[in-house]
Formats: C-alpha cells, structure tokens, sequence
C-alpha cells in the first residue's frame, strides 16, 4: 500500500510512521466498506479510489517534490484562503486533517471539550503527528472565523508555523477594504516562503486554474441534483470528490471530475440511476463535512434517500461563485477580484447572512429536492444559531427540514439514524398523500 | 394475528391485534440480551400473520425475523392517534430519549424533535434520581405532590443534575421538594420542546411512553403547558399498538 512505500518520506517530515499506518489502515478499510460496495457505481470512480489510497502517500510526495522546488506548500482549514494564490506560485494548497475522531482525545490534553471537534480533531492531529499534510505545511493559514478557531491559532503556533488571516464578520465597505488588504499581505507571505515575487500573469494563471476545477465541481453539482428522475452518482461519491477537492492536484483533479462528469451525462441520457424510482432527494445544509466524516450520508443513504448536494464549505459553498479577471490590468484591480469573489460566500461568521437563507430556497426549487437536513456539527455557534432562521424561512415555504446536531464519535449513529428514518417516514407520508389527493 | 414489538432501551412490548383492532395480547418484558430470541419464544406458540418492529432494538427484530421495521416516531404517531384521532402533539417520554410529535392528517406525522443526546429530560434520569433518594418509582413519583418548596435543578446534563440532587440532599432538603425540583426540570424541557410544534389553545396533546405512567410528571407537564394533556390507559405500550397498527393496515 502507499503509505508503506512513502516511509522515510513521510518519517523524514516528522510522520509517526507507526500510528499514521494505522489509522489510514482503519480510514482505507472504512473507504472500501462503505464506499466500494456501493451498486453501480460511474467507472470514472476507480480514479478517486486510487487517490484515496494515496491520500496520504503519494499525493504527500507529490507536495513534497514541488517543495524540494522552493514552490509554497500552504495547509488551511477554511475556504477564505486564496488558493489561486499559492496555485499561481506553482505550489499546493491543501485542507489539513480535521474529520477524525481519534485525535481528539489527545486534543482535550490543552483544549478544551465544548469546542467543535473539527478544530480538536486537527489539533490532536498535528499532536500525533498523523497528519502528512500538516506536516508537509510550509505554514498553516488560520483565520478569525470563530472564536473557538481564532484562539486555537496561539496555541496552535507553537507546534507549527501559522499565519492568520483576518476575516471580518460584517460586509460593509470599511471591512471590505480591510479584507482586500489581508489578501495582499497573504501574497507577500507566499512570496516570503517562495524567496521571489510573484508575477501578476502568474497568480491570473493560477485563478483560471481554480476556475476551472470550480467549474467541473459545479457541472457534477448539477449533473448530481438536478434530475429529479436519475441520480447518476451516489450522495457519498459525490461528497467524497468535494473532499477531495481540498486535497488533489487542481489540474488533475478538473480534468479527471470532468471525465467523470462525461459519464455521468452518459448516464442521463441513457436513464442510468444509482437509486430507485422514487427515492426521495435530500439536501444537506450546515457545517463543513470534512474525511473521514461520512456519518449522515452513511446515515441517511443506508435508510433509502439520496443526497444530491451538500449546500456546506465542502460543497457547493466552495465553488459557486468564480473570481472574474476580465479585463484586470494590475495588482490592486486582481486583489479586489479576488476579494469580491471572497466576500460572496455566505458563511455563518458573518452578521447578518441573510443571502444565504434566500440561496437555500431557491437551491431547493431548482433541485425539486424532497426534503432538508441542517446538519451543524457541535459548539459550532455561529451555523448553529443560523439553523433557527434558516429552518423558520424553511418551514414557512413549507419544505419539510430535519436539523441533526452532531459531532465524530460513533455512538449516536443509532440516534441519527432513527432520526433520518423517521424523517424520511414523514417525507415519503407527505408525497403519498399528497399523490392521494391529487388523484 | 397482527403482532407490533418495541424493542426500548429499558422494556420491550409486545402486541397482538385480532381482525377488529381489538387488543388480545400484551406484553412488557426487560430489555437485555438477545432480545429478538426472547420475542421469537413469545411469538413461537401464537398465530402470526403480521409482525412490525419498532424502537431502537428495531433492525435487530428485522435482521433474525424478517420483520418490517418503522421508526419510534411514526410508531407513536400511529398508536396516540388510534386512542385519541383529535390528537395534535404526541410527546412521548423513553428511557433513552424523549420525543415530540408533530401531528399530520389521519396519523401521520409532520415533524418531531427528539432530545437524545443527554440523559437528562430522559427517563433514565428519573430512575437516576429515585435511585439517589433509595426510593422506588411509585413512591418517588408521588413524593412530588407533598412538596412546599420550589427547588431548581439548573444542570443541563444528568450526570452534574445527579450532584446537584446529592448536594440537596445535604442540605437537608425534604424528599417531597427534590421529587419536585427533579419532575420539574423534566417537565420544562418537555415543555420546551413541545412548544415549538403546540399552536392553537385547545390543541390537543398525548403523553405516551413509560414516562407517562408518572402521575406527578404527568401533572407538572399540564402546568407547564397550561393545559390538559390526555394519557392512553398503557402509555409505554403505545409505540408496539402504532407497529402492529401499521403491519395492519398492509395486510388489511
């Protein structure tokens, strides 16, 4: 396997070896259990598969060899980071480990429990030293979107290098200007880690690149939920791919969704669908679903439904909007691109966020989606509390909602899945009814 | 025979319905191990037509029986309906959980909320605290109407309440008021919860589940809700009536 073959490299970055092969041994048979075993599944699958082995082998030698170049290899846990900036540099920019549960343990030695378990899995990550990505981070790019992350960072900084960059959590103009600027100064620290300047040719060539892979990501976004007779590809594949957005090689990556994506349009002409007739579409909303986390889809496509997209950070969040170039001639006219395609996402931090509640509305009409789960992972405040206005604007277009609050321990699997059973119950309950007296 | 199975955390229940709906056989046995095998020799000398499980032992009974399985939910939804069809918001109070139900036409349901991540507002902390008191279930329950003093049991988890019970015991607290203060901090969360599907003044609400059986919780519950809540004559056996209901109407 991989990781075995990769050994003095990943031992050479400060890798417990030992530990890692064991947890990727756990991830990889989690993979093949719930994942190879799906019916049917699109050919062009086979690629995220083999990725998925090398996740943590070859991709980290991948990253590494660019590094061997002086090219910038920057680790991040949210989608502010400007990764057309560093992909422009010829580096990678990749999403650290954060959606395991083993690590927290370890985690809660200087963290504290109520705090969301995405930023203690990645800080008990970087603790054990399993994570080949945080490891190979020339810097890890923190930033101020939460409390319990913005302090995380000063703790964090001492067992790695971390820049933070400052998110404001309003969108008035003074915090659009301020925003601008952070992106500025995140160019000079890659300039910094890259010793030379960076070309303005080259950091456009890096957003066509982003471009480019946002695009492929939304074309099976559409492919995935807009048909609501065939759903060509499985809400767990689907998810998967979004996972691993974070983490391939941009170029390859694009080339090979879109391949996929070829498939898929195959499929729908030819009326290829991975679930039966009738099976009920749910989308999901909420907080970021980062790997190994695969519980409410696991959850939710085990009791019958499908999910048909994932309106999160890892998902449709990350790559609905494009940084438009057209026309820009220099530095300032790109960073203030850069920063109006930043400022359209529509996260929870930010007061208020009202877009977001209209964006979901019409994501569902657009879809003819059956039914919502809101899923906030634990202590995450800020999507937590957006829940209740997000669920009242639901309830009142009469879209039938179910909010799962959870975080990575196993034991509440049962629950959810009682939950989701039951929910389903209500929404198959619905459509028949609604079939009766339409008759 | 129409047979429905709740497999609970604490009890399973058993049910046979005969061709008119009526009640011919119930049952309510401990939960321990290897529940399914304890429900086939129930089940091995009666007559067996239909057979749905219920509760979270559900896909266990589906697995070794081949039974069809429903959610709690739906379940409860169905067997408060088959008592009370004027029913609005079923709230139902297990031993691992507690759930409200909201109500759809003819005994469906259109939305719930469950509290099953703590064990607090469950009816595990009630066992917890009468346990703590050395009391049984009956008399602890009944403790609660002697109280004249209106203690408060702030903690959120059943684990600190449990503490918060022991530090009231040191100081000398009567049984009658820590009854209370525990029953209340039950009933406000079920009230809290059940709020956000209770519309209309008159709507009306059933109380299901082996919660049910505690008149005191059961009275503190109307307070908190400001009106009469209706009890099926065997609450804990509501969510086996709504599965063997269901298994019914398939055949039928």
């Amino acid at each position: 396997m991989g990781v075995e073959l990769h050994k003095d490299l990943l031992s050479s970055i400060g890798v417990d070896v030992e530990r890692h092969a064991k947890m990727m041994g756990m991830g990889l048979a989690g993979y093949q259990a719930g994942f190879m075993s799906q019916p049917n599944r699109p050919k062009a699958m086979a690629y995220f598969d083999w990725f998925m082995s090398e996740i943590q082998a070859e991709r980290i030698a991948e990253i590494n060899a660019l590094k061997a170049q002086k090219k910038p290899a920057i680790g991040t846990f949210c989608i502010f980071v400007p990764e057309e900036i560093v992909v422009g540099a010829g580096g990678a920019c990749f999403g650290l480990c954060g959606g395991a549960n083993p690590p927290i343990a370890d985690a809660e030695s200087e963290l504290p429990r109520n705090i969301c378990p995405l930023i203690k899995s990645a800080y008990g990550f970087k603790l054990q030293h399993t994570c080949a990505y945080t490891q190979s981070a020339d810097f890890i790019y923190g930033e101020t979107t939460c409390e319990a992350k913005k302090k995380t960072w000063e703790l964090l900084g001492k067992h790695h290098p971390v820049h933070v960059m400052n998110i404001p959590h309003m969108k008035r103009e003074k915090d659009l200007k301020m925003w601008q600027e952070e992106i500025k100064e995140f160019k000079e620290h890659i300039e910094e880690v890259s010793e030379r300047k960076l070309s303005l040719a080259e950091m456009l060539e890096g957003v066509k690149l982003i471009n480019a892979k946002r695009d492929a990501m939304k074309r099976l976004d559409t492919l995935r939920g807009m048909h609501p007779d065939i759903m060509p590809i499985s809400g767990k594949d689907a998810l998967f791919i979004s996972q691993m957005s974070f983490l391939d090689d941009p170029k390859r990556f694009t080339q090979k969704v879109n391949e996929l994506c070829d498939e898929l349009d195959e499929r729908i002409k030819n009326k290829v669908s991975v679930f039966p007739e009738n099976t009920p579409r749910i989308m999901v909303l909420g907080t970021p679903i980062a790997p190994p986390n695969w519980k409410l889809h696991t959850a939710v496509e085990g009791s019958g439904a499908c999910i048909i997209n994932e309106e999160g950070c890892i998902g449709h969040r990350y790559f609905k909007d494009n940084v438009d170039i057209e026309g820009v001639q220099d530095e300032d006219e790109l960073y203030a691109r850069l920063m109006q395609r930043y400022s359209k996402i529509d996260c929870a931090c930010f007061t208020p966020n009202t877009g977001r509640t209209d964006k979901i509305v019409q994501m569902y009409k657009d879809r003819k989606a059956d039914g919502v789960i809101y899923y906030t992972l634990s202590f995450c405040h800020t999507y937590n509390v957006e829940s209740h206005l997000v669920t009242e604007a639901l309830a009142k277009e009469g879209i039938p909602c179910l909010v799962i609050e959870s975080d990575y321990s196993p034991e509440d699997a049962g629950q959810i899945k009682t939950r989701v059973e039951a929910f389903l119950e209500s929404i198959t309950f619905k459509q028949k009814a609604e079939a009766f007296a339409n008759k | 025979m129409f047979w429905g199975v709740d497999i609970g955390s604490t009890y399973t229940k058993i049910i046979g319905i005969g061709k008119e709906k009526e009640i011919t056989h119930h049952a309510v046995i401990p939960t321990i191990f290897n529940q399914d095998v304890i429900v086939g020799e129930y089940l091995a000398d009666k007559e067996v037509k239909m057979l749905v499980a219920t509760g979270y032992g559900r896909h266990m009974l589906g697995d070794s029986h081949g039974a069809p399985v429903i959610s709690e939910i739906k379940a409860h939804a169905k067997g408060a309906y088959f008592f009370h069809n004027e029913v609005k918001t079923v709230i139902d109070l297990g031993g691992q959980d507690s759930k409200v139900i909201k109500m759809g036409e003819d005994g469906g349901f259109t939305d719930f909320r469950m509290n099953d991540k703590c064990a607090a507002g469950t009816g595990k902390f009630l066992e917890i605290a009468a346990n703590r008191l050395g009391l049984d279930m009956q008399t602890f329950a009944n403790a609660g109407f002697d109280a004249d003093k209106e203690l408060t049991i702030s903690s959120m988890c059943a684990v600190f309440a449990e503490s918060e019970v022991i530090s009231l015991i040191a100081k000398k607290e009567s049984l009658a008021n820590i009854c209370w203060g525990v029953h209340e901090s039950i009933a406000s969360r079920l009230a809290s919860m059940a709020k956000k599907f209770v519309v209309k003044e008159n709507d009306c609400i059933v109380f299901t589940g082996g919660g049910a059986l505690n008149p005191f919780l059961h009275h503190m519950l109307e307070l908190k809700l400001e009106r009469k809540i209706l009890v099926p004559e065997h609450p804990q056996l509501i969510g086996a009536v709504g599965a063997a209901l269901s298994g019914f109407e398939v055949v039928q």
